[in-house]
């Protein structure tokens, strides 16, 4: 029995030292009950892209994937916000429970130093979460993007246009938001390991999880 | 897996550099033909060390300069740096801190380092060898060395070894037998004893020791007794201790001009491995180095590494450079590289031999690692961390911060939008109604915040949520003073 645990661990390639290696194939629960019903493995796919597509800004599209984050901050991993639109504001995140000592922010001059820097973020073994806004990202830069989160196994996001739709996606998941009376229409256009499509409400915009 | 045991009160190590004045001239670099330094201060230059293709080729230390020219004509000659010897033979003293805290120096040639209470913390007598030997190849040097109980007995058997292998005497019985083919030139005799000595017929150490004592102390001096009795270890030869300066700042002579990134890496890499051996003996890592890359005719191109936490780690180290090189370009050649620890700080040691565990970075080094990588490549100011301030002024009530220390962080009550615009918007309206993609209702508020007039930047406003047509919901407020006037300052993303 222990000759065979010390060959998994060999042939694995999964380091027994690393923290990080209970990470691997990780789903972290989103705090949305409902959404986390219709994701394979009960949350966030860790180790992956998730494409999130937005019409606009300020409609409950960071209080999705908040919870998550803060989870990830109290972990001792670090949140990287890469050349975000406005400014992350700490009196909010810390109302959300982040841990603002694991948020860095990080300004590239162009779209390959940011590309760049999420990259290495990604794959640094340090980073729960890797945030970028970009109104386009061809496939293969979100291919790129992908093969990190893997390496790195963590969680790349990105938020795109709602026309970035009508592209292929290498990512684990996609989601398509719309602000609705009730709440949050979350549509998931393409989840990996799952052929179910459709979408789900979740609570209304101030509601904390 | 038992060490031997060693029953000598003390163990020295003795490093012998037979290609000293070479290799201090040439180790910033390769130099594939034939090479000797010569030194030109007599009226007649004379070889003072060959390079090994110049060796084979038959130029020999001590040769005069036209007759090793004659050999090769191809010859490249240096001119022989005492002054940079000395500097070398110090850095290196410092580097062989890590190994011991009693390092001499013997000048011009080499090292002594008293080694017996190191061993254990080595983890054995092989391992701490093993370590020596392949840091000083690393590092650009050819040794010989010996372990002897006495410093004098472990020099003179380096300087007699003539192969890689490390001759060890741990034990003081055996000294004499060892000790006895060592040449009367190696002893270092003065003048008169030495003519007298070899007007008696005497040519090695066993020769003397055979003679009695009494005889031998009447004819050439208790000077000469002293000295075998040191060399045998039966009286006492207290070294001093090279103590290095608090600060590291080392030049490496490049022997031919450099342009590409992997010339100037392989140099800097010998200059940081001498700093890592330094930063290791004083259990110290450092937070802020320069590199200089010398032009020649005063023209430099500086490099400052600045590190979040500090460290001595080789690879690292590297790592940040090679990054910053590929990012520099350069005006001219560079014929040395100059490294300067600007800022050192203490470190808490990892075990010697830590190297062997590399893989494992604990996962503070690892965050910081990320840190210096961005920092590198995007500047210093790109990369930051954000801490909330106790003020109630919502663009004040937070900041970017150092990432280095958690801040404590306040907590609002009241909602707080995850977007905080970079300068308040001002508001369009039509027909009485706020417009941002259609007309905005209210759906809370108002939040009177009135703070700050004691430092001229005061505010008087009415904090309201909106909600406009698509859902989008806005964090908008009304100056007391112009209630007429709305703007808009953050987003509830």
């Amino acid at each position: 029995m222990k000759q065979s645990i010390e060959a998994l661990l060999r042939h694995s390639g999964v380091s027994p030292w690393a923290a990080n290696a209970r990470l691997a194939d990780r789903h972290l629960p989103t705090g949305f009950p409902a959404l986390d019903e219709k994701l394979p493995g009960g949350g966030w796919p860790m180790g992956a892209v998730t494409e999130i597509l937005t019409g606009s800004q300020g409609i409950g599209e960071l209080q999705l994937i908040i919870w998550a984050l803060a989870q990830l901050s109290r972990e001792g991993r670090w949140l990287v916000w890469v050349a975000p639109p406005h400014i992350p504001y700490a009196p909010a995140l810390t109302g959300y429970g982040v841990d603002l000592s694991r948020v860095l922010v990080v300004q590239g001059r162009t779209d390959a130093e940011q590309r760049w820097a999420a990259e290495q973020a990604l794959r640094s073994n340090a980073c729960g979460a890797v945030l970028q806004w970009s109104s386009s990202m061809n496939t293969r830069a979100l291919r790129r993007l992908q093969l990190a989160a893997e390496h790195g196994r963590a969680w790349a996001v990105v938020f795109l246009s709602p026309r970035a739709a009508h592209h292929a996606s290498p990512a684990g998941l996609r989601l398509h938001l719309a602000p609705t009376r009730e709440g949050l229409e979350v549509k998931v256009l393409k989840c990996q390991g799952q052929a179910w499509r459709g979408a789900v409400l979740i609570g209304g915009g101030d509601a904390r999880p | 897996m038992s060490a031997p045991a060693i029953a000598a009160r003390q163990l020295w190590l003795g490093v012998y550099l037979p290609h000293f004045p070479l290799e201090t001239l040439s180790r910033g670099g390769a130099l594939p033909g034939p090479v000797v330094v010569v030194d030109d201060r007599r009226s007649r230059a004379h070889v003072v060390t060959a390079s090994e293709a110049a060796r084979i080729e038959g130029v020999q230390a001590g040769m005069a300069l036209s007759s090793a020219l004659t050999l090769i004509p191809s010859l490249q000659v240096l001119k022989r740096d005492e002054i940079g010897e000395g500097a070398a033979l110090d850095g290196l003293a410092a580097w062989a801190g890590q190994f011991t805290s009693l390092v001499s120096l013997m000048v011009g040639q080499g090292l002594l380092l008293e080694v017996k209470g190191s061993v254990r913390l080595f983890r054995g007598i092989d391992s701490l060898l093993e370590q020596v030997r392949n840091g000083l190849q690393a590092l650009g040097y050819t040794a010989r060395m010996a372990i002897a109980p006495s410093p004098l007995g472990a020099w003179w058997l380096a300087q007699l070894n003539t192969q890689p292998r490390i001759v060890m005497i741990l034990d003081r019985a055996a000294l004499a037998k060892q000790l006895d083919p060592v040449p009367l030139e190696l002893m270092a005799l003065p003048k008169t004893a030495a003519a007298m000595a070899q007007g008696m017929g005497l040519k090695c150490f066993g020769d003397c020791c055979r003679l009695p004592r009494q005889g031998l102390a009447r004819r050439l001096g208790t000077e000469l007794v002293r000295l075998l009795d040191r060399a045998l270890d039966r009286y006492p030869d207290p070294r001093i201790p090279y103590s290095p300066p608090p600060v590291f700042e080392r030049c490496l002579p490049l022997p031919a001009l450099v342009w590409d990134m992997e010339g100037l890496v392989f140099a800097a890499r010998r200059l940081l491995l001498e700093l890592v051996g330094f930063l290791q003996a004083r259990a110290a890592g450092v937070l802020c180095l320069d590199i200089t890359l010398m032009h020649g005719n005063a023209k430099y191109t500086g490099i400052a590494l600045e590190l979040s936490v500090a460290t001595r780690d080789l690879h690292h180290l590297l790592d940040l450079l090679r990054m910053r090189l590929e990012r520099v370009r350069l005006p001219g050649a560079v014929d040395a590289v100059r490294c300067t620890a600007r800022h050192i700080v203490p470190l808490d040691a990892p075990p010697p031999g830590a190297a062997l565990f590399r893989a494992i970075e604990t996962p503070k080094e690892r965050d910081y690692l990320l840190v210096e990588r961005l920092r590198v490549r995007l500047g210093a100011g790109a990369v930051q961390g954000l801490c909330t301030v106790a003020d109630h002024r919502p663009e004040r009530a937070w900041r970017y911060a150092a990432l280095e220390k958690p801040k404590p962080s306040f907590v609002s009550p009241l909602p707080r939008p995850l977007w905080l615009l970079e300068q308040p918007r001002m508001l369009k309206q039509m027909n009485e109604r706020l417009q941002i993609g259609g007309a905005l209702e209210l759906t809370a508020g108002p939040e009177r915040i009135e703070s700050g007039w004691w430092d001229g930047e005061g505010v008087a406003r009415d904090y309201f949520v909106a909600r406009n047509p698509d859902g989008t919901r806005l964090w908008i407020f009304r100056e007391r003073d112009h209630p007429q006037r709305w703007f808009l300052h953050g987003l509830f993303a």
